[in-house]
Order: C-alpha cells, then sequence, then structure tokens
C-alpha cells in the first residue's frame, strides 16, 4: 500500500457562555477562562490543527451574542473550527457559516429530527456537518445514545445511530464517551476503535484524554482520526506542541509547525 | 513608496469567499469582487474559491458568460489562482460529473480518491518535486477528487493519501490549490504572500 500522511488531528474544546469561555467545576459552577477569540489563537498557534466551541448557553435569544463571537473568531483564526451548542434548524446553520464557521455540530436535535443532517448535506455539503454522539454504556457494556447535555439516556444504540447519521450526511462523528468524560483516565479504546474502524468517515475521539500517551494510544491502538480534549490544555498541563513531538516521535503522522 | 495589490475574487454560488476574504483581508490587500453580472476585466489577478459539486461550479460559472471570459483573460496571461474545485475546474473533465467539460486551461482530468474514507479530510504533507522556491509544509484540505495533470512538470504540489496525488498545480500563469491556503494557518498564509508577490511583480 503506498504511503498516507493525512495526519491525525489535535482538536482542543472550547466551551463558551455568553460569549466567554468557561469551565466547570463540579457540575456547580463555572469560571471564567478568558476571550474565547485569545484563547482560540493561543491555542493555533500551540499548534492546534482545528478548533472547536461548544456555546453553553446557546439559546434563541442569545443567538446574536454566539454570531458575534463566531464573526470574531473567524476573523483571527486561520485554521479551520467547528461550532456547537443549541444548533436547531437549517436557518441557525446558515447564519453560523456565513458568521465564518467551517463546520457545524448537531447532536440532540439531529436525534429528534434526523433530517436536519440530510438538510445540512444538500444546502452545504457533508464536510460542514459534525454529528456529536454523547455515549453511555449501559450495564451490558453497550454504548447508548445520550442528548440534552448527558440528561436524557434515548437507549438508542451508538454505533446504529452513527451508521445512520452517516447514511443521512454526516460527514465526521465527533463520539464523546460519557463513562470517561471528566475522569482523565484515557479515551475509551474499544469503544473508539470499534468506530473507527467500521465507518467511512473521520471519527474524532473524545471524552477521558490524561496525558500524552492518551493520545499515542487513542491513534496507534483504536486508530482515530482526530482526538478532542479540554481540562489538559485548559489548565496549562500540557500544550498541544508538546503532545504532537511525542506523538512524532511515536511515529504517528502529525503536522510539526 | 508601497504598492497596493488588489486582486479580482469570482464569486460563485457556494464558493467559501468568506474565509478567503478575511485571509486577504488580513494580508492588506484589495479586494474587487467580479461575477457574472460584473465581468472581471483582466487589470487584476482573479482568484476563484470553489466548494461543492465540479458540475455545479461549472453550471454556475457558465452564467452570464463568466467561463468564457475567464477562459480567455486566462490564455491572454491574466494570473489565475482557483483554490479547491477551483483549481478542479482548470481541467478538461472530472469523474464527479461526467459529461460536463471544465475550462480546459490544463490538460488532465479529475479523478476520485480509491482508498481510505472519502473525502480526506485534514492536514497533509507537501512534497515540492520542481525547483522553485515552493517550500514543503502542511496544508489543510478536503476533497474526494484530485487533478491527474497530463503534463507532469505542471504538478506544484505532491501528497500522499493511499496514492500519491497532485495538490497543487502551476502552469504559466495558472495557479491551483487543491487544499485551502485560507485554513492552513501560518504557512497557508505564507503561500497566498508568495503567490501575490509573484504575480504583482
Amino acid at each position: 500500500m503506498s504511503a498516507n500522511n493525512l495526519c491525525k488531528r489535535i482538536i482542543p474544546c472550547l466551551d463558551v457562555a455568553n460569549g466567554r469561555t468557561v469551565k466547570g467545576i463540579n457540575f456547580t459552577g463555572l469560571r471564567d477562562m478568558g476571550d474565547p477569540i485569545e484563547l482560540g489563537a493561543a491555542y493555533e498557534k500551540q499548534g492546534a490543527d482545528e478548533l472547536v466551541f461548544l456555546d453553553i448557553t446557546a439559546s434563541h435569544e442569545k443567538r446574536s451574542t454566539m454570531l458575534e463571537w463566531v464573526k470574531d473568531v473567524a476573523k483571527n483564526l486561520s485554521i479551520p473550527f467547528t461550532v456547537g451548542g443549541g444548533v436547531n434548524t437549517i436557518d441557525d446553520v446558515q447564519a453560523l457559516l456565513q458568521a465564518g464557521a467551517d463546520k457545524v455540530s448537531v447532536n440532540t436535535q439531529a436525534v429528534k429530527n434526523p433530517k436536519l443532517i440530510t438538510d445540512i448535506k444538500i444546502k452545504f455539503g457533508s464536510q460542514c456537518c459534525v454529528v456529536a454522539i454523547d455515549a453511555k454504556r449501559n450495564s451490558d457494556g453497550v454504548a447508548e445514545v445520550l442528548i440534552k447535555g448527558g440528561r436524557e439516556n434515548t437507549g438508542m444504540n451508538a454505533y446504529d445511530w452513527a451508521t445512520k447519521c452517516v447514511e443521512l450526511g454526516a460527514g465526521e462523528i465527533l463520539l464523546t464517551s460519557w463513562d470517561k468524560d471528566g475522569t482523565q483516565s484515557g479515551f475509551d479504546l474499544e469503544l473508539v476503535k470499534y468506530f473507527s474502524e467500521n465507518l467511512p468517515v473521520p471519527i474524532i475521539a473524545s471524552g477521558g484524554a490524561k496525558n500524552s500517551q492518551s493520545f499515542v494510544d487513542v491513534f496507534k491502538l483504536a486508530f482515530a482520526d482526530a482526538a478532542l480534549a479540554a481540562t489538559i490544555f485548559h489548565d496549562g498541563s500540557h500544550t498541544v506542541g508538546e503532545i504532537k513531538n511525542i506523538l512524532n516521535q511515536e511515529g504517528v503522522q502529525v503536522r510539526i509547525c | 513608496m508601497k504598492t497596493e495589490i488588489e486582486v479580482d475574487l469570482v464569486n460563485i454560488d457556494g464558493g467559501n469567499k468568506g474565509s478567503v476574504l478575511r485571509l486577504l483581508e488580513r494580508l492588506n490587500v484589495s479586494v474587487n469582487e467580479v461575477g457574472f453580472d460584473n465581468l472581471p476585466k483582466g487589470n487584476r489577478p482573479l482568484i476563484l474559491p470553489g466548494v461543492g459539486a465540479f458540475g455545479a461550479v461549472m453550471q454556475s460559472i457558465e452564467k452570464g458568460g463568466l467561463s468564457q471570459c475567464v477562459s480567455q483573460l486566462v490564455k491572454s496571461g491574466t494570473p489565475y489562482l482557483g483554490i479547491c474545485v477551483g483549481m478542479q475546474i482548470l481541467f478538461d473533465g472530472s469523474e464527479e460529473t461526467p459529461g460536463v467539460n471544465g475550462l480546459g486551461l490544463v490538460p488532465g482530468s479529475v479523478v476520485r480518491f480509491l482508498k481510505g474514507k472519502v473525502p480526506q479530510i485534514g492536514w497533509n504533507k507537501l512534497d515540492n518535486l520542481q525547483n522553485n522556491g515552493y517550500e514543503p509544509g502542511y496544508a489543510y484540505f478536503v476533497n474526494s477528487y484530485y487533478a491527474v495533470p497530463t503534463n507532469s512538470s505542471d504538478t506544484l504540489y505532491s501528497a500522499d493519501y493511499y496514492e500519491r496525488f497532485c495538490a497543487a498545480v502551476q502552469r504559466d500563469n495558472i495557479t491551483g490549490f487543491q487544499f485551502h491556503p485560507e485554513k492552513s494557518g501560518a504557512f497557508g498564509q505564507k503561500l497566498m504572500q508568495r503567490w501575490l508577490f509573484d504575480v504583482s511583480k
């Protein structure tokens, strides 16, 4: 087989509330982490390949605030970025893409109205349609789909749902393990591997990143196409550059800036 | 005295002109938008960003005689930069939309990736086979199809996605980037500057 030099992607994720980057503390309070535009630019400098911004307060009333910071982020970033949170209609998608987002991620609304995925594909192309799947294993170990920020378990098999999303037009799957998220115990390698090996679109692994080894494992053992993390970048314990240097030493193809 | 660089940005349906515009703004380039109702005159270099299907882009550029106008200007020496599908339409045709002719300005055709996840999404490593000062680096791609120039000397950059493919093309006053320079960080910006420098000499 000929060479493949497509790089594995490292994607910092920023939660945004009312136009500020925030971090949840034990599900009770939100700590202000700074301006999303400045933080985004800092991650680009560190060597981030893409960024994901999730608006955790997104609602109809706050839509205009969201579009404002998306415009500012677009003006200042020269790497691709995805915006998610409260994307309910094709008009929401259009407004975000026009504001400068490269991709939009849909989650709860895609489960409630799967046609939204197809509408995005037809109007703007699969390449800008990321379907985010929050997966939690049941007592038999089968991953099921959670919606509404983890508050509701649909009982749907996560892999079946992902397969359907791809058929409907999803360009990428952002797979978050709710068993691993926030635990800093490494990615759910078994889950990520199954999705990566069997689905024809890129899988972005999320939930559980602890250190450089977590990334080495998720790429070398679970064949993820990209890996997303928040805490380990926000708390300053790791930079994207450090992780990429180790990946490079381990023979994983990454973009070295 | 500083001479300001000016370009004509060809505006077509579905083109991702927003991010290209933002890059040009960062580089202090003044942008004049042209389209089927405001044809370019050939007094400025042309940039054509394109996203979507080959056939749809061709259909959109054929409106109002725009494609004929662009072809004539390019043939008479106006510098042209095509991005993504804006590069693919330079060729004779594409497997994506059989039966639809491209602009035919660079000999060759456009074919689909056979292996790996398609579209290819992400950063790939560019190798420069020509000795022309364009540096190697990493660029951001989103593509299912790629061009195969008839003359290998037209290939500016190659990259590998389970097979070697043409990532950029250059022939006389014509340049095409399959990747997105506007999304390729500092490296993409440098490439854009290099092209602007070359065409405004």
